[in-house]
């Protein structure tokens, strides 16, 4: 059916064997998206979420599966280690669980944190329908999202959370990816599910953190559901093997009075890409992201930012800055719909983008569709370099041209972590934008 | 020795020649003035002096304390003691007025191999400087320039350079824009810090600055040249006769204008 069922790509990842769960819709669920990918294959650049990002360098290589040594690989504990986060952890290597580098006794009341592997040996029926997705194929000539159906078909394991309704989790819960150097290049997948029960409050840290240098392709996909007068605030770290291929999903969905913050930082990986879906179902819901990625070299990051308004009087703010230096590459698209009866929402959007060398380039593409009544909407988005006469200022008072390159793209980027709450982490992540900027 | 020998310097902006044959010799404790009429190339001077891209010296040589000041980086000539308060200070919204004072502060002492000193060192020493030049320490908490009117500006210029303490000073219409008691302020921040080992440039369109800080030499800037250097009261004739007047007495003069020192 697909031209590119042939890529040694779709043929590693086809070949594969499936997890088996016992568990009949999951088994079923796992071979109908292994189906409709073998279908597909994989997105060109005519399709239009992938326009700026081709496959076509990925789809020449091929990836053993999973890693049978995960259990072993030796992970030093400063990769896990983050200032101003000291609380339940969940851990995982080349996408398997990690128990002994893993922090879960002493949960706070109302958290529940597990791996998917383990959930999956007792009672999975509550994650049936957050493990449902992507459905099967219905129409000829649907496609979907590839690597989510690679995902939905391949990942074995995951991080299952749950915070109980009305329970305050102030305490950050760590989630650490590991991609740990292993003998082959490997493609592994994790599937996570977060739910915050009504009037829940938790705060996340998600990290993706380097083990040696390695080459892996990783996937990704959480499903992150918070009930009436939940909150979340959601810090990621991704800070990948600079050779990595890495694909991650969030579908967000939040009801009535829901919050959720997210601050991303994408520092890492050859090939990153990430879709982050929210839908706001619920009157009143609020959806903040502030985010920085920063590529360099030969990377290329992408982020897709997909907000669906679709209940009255919802807020969104999209704070985000794009630095590129050597010949690196940037991809930011902001896609904002306010549906019909989606009354009274307010939608903001704002990308800046900055350009370090001649090489470099950033493409981004804000878009708004607005279908309801008394919306407020903003967008802009801007691609520049750093500005001369800034910098001769700096220089004139005798700070050296690398570092006052340094402090002026760090002040570019700070407004998106400002309203970080956790100062520690704050401070800490400040300080990794200033460790990636060249000469610093 | 002389602090700063000027000789014979051209400079081109843009193709254009704007210093042409300019000559000037300053030593250490004076303060000289170069007045001039717009267009006659005085900002021109303080760029290149401070090493600003774009200025292009096509011939001449500038001399500061023995070295080729040209061939120096512009935070080199910081490091070495050169400072330009500019005529439009560069607003940085997100970076913070003490940290970036102190990160030039300390850039400047590890250029000259000294010891950097730490955030409660440095901000000891600035509170002191703020005193002297009666400056409230709001400012101190804001981003570089963001915001501030235009006297602020001025006046964050005058007391960068006190926390630098530089051995040149160049003042770039310093006194442009700014009302009387704000030009009174910044005059006084200069007067402070005369000093015997201190010399300062005031470029300035005005004789109005000169009334608050008084200079030991005055320079006609026309045409990319000196042409015409006297005391304090060459300020006073160009008040009354206009530029027009001494340009109309050297008309095309290709002597060489040396200082008056």
């Amino acid at each position: 059916m697909s031209q590119s069922a042939s890529l040694p790509l779709v043929a590693s990842l086809l070949d594969a064997p499936l997890p088996v769960s016992g568990i009949a819709w999951l088994d079923a669920v796992r071979r109908e998206n292994r189906a409709a990918f073998a279908a597909s294959g994989l997105p060109d650049t005519r399709v239009e979420a992938w326009k700026y990002t081709t496959l076509r360098g990925l789809g020449q290589r091929s990836f053993a599966s999973g890693d049978t040594d995960a259990q072993t690989r030796v992970v030093d504990a400063s990769l896990l280690a983050l200032p101003g986060v000291d609380g339940a952890r969940l851990v995982f290597v080349n996408g398997a669980f990690r128990a002994d580098l893993s922090v879960l006794d002493n949960l706070p009341a109302g958290l529940s944190l597990q791996p998917l592997s383990q959930v999956l040996r007792g009672d999975a029926e509550p994650l049936r329908f957050a493990l449902s997705w992507p459905a099967p194929v219905r129409h000829a000539g649907e496609v979907g999202d590839a690597f989510a159906r690679v995902n939905a078909a391949s990942a074995g394991d995951g991080v299952v959370l749950r915070v109980a309704a009305h329970a305050k989790i102030s305490v950050p819960v760590q989630l650490v990816f590991v991609g740990a150097a292993a003998e082959a290049d490997l493609a592994w997948h994790a599937r996570n599910v977060i739910e915050l029960g009504e009037g829940a409050e938790l705060t996340l840290v998600e990290q993706h953190v380097a083990s040696g240098e390695q080459a892996h392709l990783a996937t990704l996909v959480s499903d992150i559901e918070l009930r009436e007068g939940a909150q979340l605030h959601h810090t990621v770290l991704q800070h990948a093997a600079i050779g990595v291929s890495l694909v991650r999903r969030d579908n967000v969905r939040l009801r009535a009075r829901a919050r959720a913050t997210l601050h991303v930082l994408e520092l890492g990986g050859a090939l990153v890409r990430h879709d982050l879906q929210a839908e706001l179902i619920g009157d009143d819901a609020q959806f903040h992201t502030r985010g920085v990625f920063m590529p360099h070299g030969r990377q290329h990051i992408d982020t897709q930012l997909a907000i669906r308004h679709q209940a009255l009087n919802t807020i969104s703010t999209s704070n985000w800055r794009g630095v590129a230096n050597d010949r690196a590459r940037g991809v930011f698209r902001g896609a904002i719909v306010v549906a019909p009866g989606a009354d009274g929402s307010d939608a903001s959007l704002s990308n800046k983008n900055l350009l370090l060398s001649p090489g470099a380039e950033i493409d981004t593409k804000p878009e708004l569709e607005i279908y309801a009544d008394e919306v407020k909407a903003a967008h802009g988005a801007t691609v520049g370099q750093l500005d001369e006469r800034s910098l001769f200022y700096l220089r004139s008072r005798g700070i050296p041209l690398a570092e006052a390159r340094a402090l002026l793209t760090a002040a570019f980027c700070r407004a998106v972590l400002d309203d970080l709450p956790n100062k520690a982490l704050r401070e800490h992540l400040s300080a990794m934008l200033v460790g990636q900027l060249p000469d610093a | 020795m002389s602090m700063l020998k000027i000789e014979n310097l051209h400079a081109r902006v843009e193709g254009k020649e704007i210093l042409k044959g300019l000559s000037l010799t300053v030593n250490a404790g004076e303060v000289h003035a170069i007045m001039g009429p717009n267009g006659a190339g005085k900002s021109t001077l303080g760029n290149v002096l401070s090493g600003r891209d774009g200025y292009e010296v096509t011939a001449g040589t500038v001399t500061y304390n023995g070295i080729d000041l040209l061939a120096l980086a512009p935070e080199a000539r910081a490091a070495a003691g050169v400072f330009l308060a500019f005529q439009y200070p560069v607003e940085i919204p997100g970076v913070n007025n003490t940290y970036f004072l102190r990160a030039a502060f300390n850039a400047q002492r590890k250029g000259r191999g000294e010891k950097e000193l730490d955030s409660m060192q440095f901000l000891k020493l600035v509170r002191e400087k703020l005193k002297i030049m009666q400056i409230s320490d709001e400012l101190l908490h804001r981003a570089v320039n963001e915001g501030f009117s235009g006297g602020e500006k001025k006046r964050n210029e005058i007391f960068q350079m006190a926390v630098l303490e530089p051995q040149l000073a160049i003042l770039d219409e310093t006194d442009s824009g700014l009302d009387i008691d704000a030009l009174k302020q910044v005059a006084q921040g200069v007067n402070t810090l005369r000093s015997p080992d201190r010399a300062f440039l005031m470029i300035t369109h005005y004789q109005r600055l000169l009334d608050y800080v008084v200079p030991d030499f005055v320079h006609v800037l026309a045409d990319g040249r000196i042409v015409e250097s006297g005391d304090k009261s060459l300020a006073l004739k160009l008040e009354e006769h206009g530029y027009a007047g001494i340009a109309a007495s050297h008309p095309a003069d290709p002597r060489q204008a040396g200082a008056a020192a």
